[in-house]
């Protein structure tokens, strides 16, 4: 299982800025190891995001997103003490969802 | 610079398509929230079959999309790109790097009520004219920036 996210949701004027900081080691499939062996890819390939349960965002990614990769946007339509949650799903299956309160 | 790893970056851009597709034949729609990922698209060589790909036919220049990035990264591994358009129904944004194996780096979904704009960071082989392609209103735009990039991201 990977390791939690950080996920920030603060309110910005009326809208909701969330920042997302997401552990994973994001390999492109591109490299090699000291025995020149490809070292296969993995990475997340779909995020979703929800307020109060109402997608606010979805991505698809592809092996080019940074190692543990920085995510943020706004929505409007969220107030103090909402919840919002993002999950992601790698190309090997392996899934992840982490919740915060917007402050 | 180190020119072996270019090589080496060359030579191998071919079998990482074979590896991104074996990947993906390993990944499991039958998941609780299935999703796609279009496989296709992120497999392209180019901006124009990148547009292709994701439904569209041509793409018109905009500039009411704007890319703000360093004009010169020193690190190619982390790149941050913020990409914020002002195109009335904006729905759906992604970013392309050029001069990687595979142009596609990110798509973005917009529902309304989310702002048009996403800040995220990703790897750039080498400099690179980077493309901000925003499907509004059913229509695709784009806008181009250069960012130079010092030291490469795929290589490791």
């Amino acid at each position: 299982m990977a390791d939690p996210m950080k996920i920030r949701a603060a309110m910005s004027g009326d809208k909701v800025e969330v920042k997302v900081l997401m552990s994973h080691e994001m390999e492109t499939g591109q490299r090699k190891d000291s025995k020149g062996a490809v070292i296969p890819a993995h990475f997340i390939q779909n995020v979703t995001a929800t307020h109060n349960g109402k997608v606010v965002l979805t991505a698809e990614w592809g092996p080019a997103v940074a190692k543990n990769p920085f995510l943020s946007f706004k929505f409007s339509g969220g107030k103090p003490g909402d919840k919002v949650s993002v999950s992601w799903v790698d190309n090997k299956g392996d899934k992840r969802t982490d919740e915060a309160t917007v402050s | 610079m180190n020119e072996d790893r270019r090589k080496v970056l060359k030579s191998t851009g071919g079998m990482a398509v074979m590896g991104l597709a074996l990947s993906a034949g390993l990944f499991k729609p039958g998941s609780a929230w299935a999703q796609t990922w279009n496989k296709d698209a992120f497999a392209t060589k180019d901006t124009a079959a990148t547009v292709k790909a994701l439904g569209g036919t041509t793409a018109a220049e905009s500039k009411d999309i704007v890319i703000t990035s360093p004009d010169i990264a020193e690190n190619g591994a982390v790149v941050p790109f913020t990409i914020s358009s002002t195109l009335p129904k904006t729905e759906s944004i992604a970013l392309l790097v050029e001069k990687n194996p595979n142009v596609l780096a990110a798509n973005f979904n917009i529902p309304a009520g989310t702002d048009p704009g996403v800040t995220t960071r990703v790897k750039m082989g080498q400099t690179s004219n980077v493309t901000a392609l925003v499907k509004a209103d059913g229509k695709f735009y784009y806008t181009t920036k250069e960012v130079k990039v010092t030291l490469g991201g795929c290589g490791g």
